[in-house]
């Protein structure tokens, strides 16, 4: 069933402590900054968290580790010159880390979404991120065993809804929105506008409603 | 650059796969991005990586006809924005704002991975730490103990595209070479790089070996001399 909220507070409501939350974004673009701080505000804690990156400087997903609310952050690049919050809870021994190839965290995530149970990527073969993973030589190559990740919350961010839920994003903004929605089994999304049921172009829809239970309106 | 640094890299350029030409000095960061450039085949799908790779934008030809891609989602990526063009939902993947060409197109992170691990990019171009004689690369992590790990694109990139070309000066600081029989760092991808460009010498990782299509302020036999793995001329 979706539903329009009318704050941001309200849209994040019933999250669960534990919970395993994907956050779209690549560094600041397509982050749900709104969201992210009301998932602070809401108090949810020993969350796992989804996103390419670990938080940057002293805002959105960089709070919310600063804060001690994520036990755990599966992604591709956590490092930067200005991850310090995430960079002092792992030194600390404080967060775990599942350190993840960016194409084979987007795959996994889109498995989630699609119903598949694995895949064979040759993606990491022969590095230390595939120890222990199951191989297989497949067309002429030799392949890694990887899962789908699902998530409980997916907290992304959209240009624009219509009526349906369903949206439409914005430049490079869009990066892991559309897949997160799928993987999650309830997605919440922050837009700029809403427009009327029949105002968006059905040929132009990137992510169909049926991927989305809550939507905001922020800004 | 001097002039005659010039020349002799017109000469290299000219003649890609002769005889080891040598040129008089050792080539900077801006004229090696200048020769990866001018041996992307006109038309290419390209993908450039985080650092040194990305200075081979500035020496693309509009006659060249090469498509950018960025790993967060985009094909047809333009410079980097100045002034009013910065917006803060187009950036590269280096969190740079860039701009868009006419023609360009956005998509989501499963397809643009999925254009880099399909075997669609004809050219990557990436930063090492170290290359082996195999082609294996790394350049993801130091494998110090308190380094915290990221890995980014490129364990994608390095297997996904059809050539992998890296970009790296040819010795550390202390004047070990960085290209190796065995990489001692941890592995991004295994037999994954076509060809090594580097400040003294350009390497071809072929089946039979290393070979060296050109070298900058360095015979051929001081090359030899200098490095563990065997080097084939030409």
């Amino acid at each position: 069933m979706l539903e329009f909220k009318d704050t941001v507070a309200e849209a994040v409501a019933g999250i669960e402590d534990g919970s395993i939350v994907m956050i779209g974004g690549f560094g600041n673009a397509g982050q749900p900054f709104e969201l992210i701080d009301a998932l602070l505000q809401s108090g949810a804690t020993g969350l796992t968290v989804v996103n390419n990156n670990a938080g940057q400087a002293d805002e959105g997903l960089a709070l919310l580790i600063k804060e001690g609310r994520v036990r755990k952050m599966i992604c591709s690049f956590p490092r930067q010159s200005d991850s310090w919050h995430f960079d002092a809870k792992y030194r600390a021994g404080q967060i775990e880390l599942e350190l993840v190839p960016q194409g084979n965290l987007a795959e996994r995530i889109r498995a989630a979404g699609a119903g598949i149970g694995g895949f064979f990527t040759p993606t990491g073969y022969g590095t230390m991120l595939a120890e222990g993973k199951e191989t297989r030589f497949l067309d002429g190559k030799w392949q890694v065993f990887e899962t789908p990740i699902h998530a409980d919350v997916a907290l992304i961010k959209a240009l624009t809804a219509d009526r349906k839920g369903n949206l439409v994003y914005r430049k490079t903004a869009r990066n892991f929105g559309p897949i997160m929605a799928a993987a999650a089994k309830r997605t919440i999304a922050q837009v700029s506008e809403i427009v009327p049921t029949g105002g968006l172009d059905p040929e132009n829809v990137i992510t169909p409603g049926i991927y989305v239970n809550t939507i905001v309106k922020v800004g | 650059m001097s002039e005659q640094t010039t020349s002799n890299l017109t000469t290299a350029g000219g003649a890609p796969h002769g005889a080891p030409q040598a040129s008089d000095a050792p080539l900077g960061r801006d004229d090696l991005a200048r020769l990866v450039a001018r041996d992307i085949a006109p038309g290419s799908f390209v993908n450039l990586g985080i650092g040194q790779p990305t200075l081979v934008s500035n020496y693309l030809t509009d006659e060249q006809d090469i498509t950018l891609h960025t790993e967060n989602g985009m094909l047809g990526m333009g410079p980097v924005a100045t002034g009013d063009e910065i917006d803060p939902d187009l950036i590269n993947a280096g969190k740079i704002p860039v701009t868009e060409l006419p023609g360009a197109s956005y998509f989501h992170h499963a397809d643009s991975f999925a254009i880099m691990r399909g075997g669609h990019l004809d050219v990557c171009v990436l930063g090492a730490f170290q290359v082996s004689a195999g082609g294996d690369l790394a350049n993801w992590h130091t494998g110090a103990p308190d380094a915290i790990p990221a890995v980014g694109g490129a364990m994608d990139l390095a297997t996904g595209a059809k050539d992998v070309y890296v970009m790296m000066t040819l010795l550390t600081k202390d004047g070990k070479p960085k290209l190796v029989p065995e990489l001692t760092y941890p592995a991004t991808g295994v037999g994954c790089v076509t060809r090594v460009y580097t400040d003294q010498a350009v390497f071809l990782i072929a089946a039979d070996g290393v070979r060296v299509r050109e070298t900058f302020g360095i015979t051929f036999e001081e090359l030899e001399g200098l490095m563990e793995v065997p080097l084939i001329a030409g």
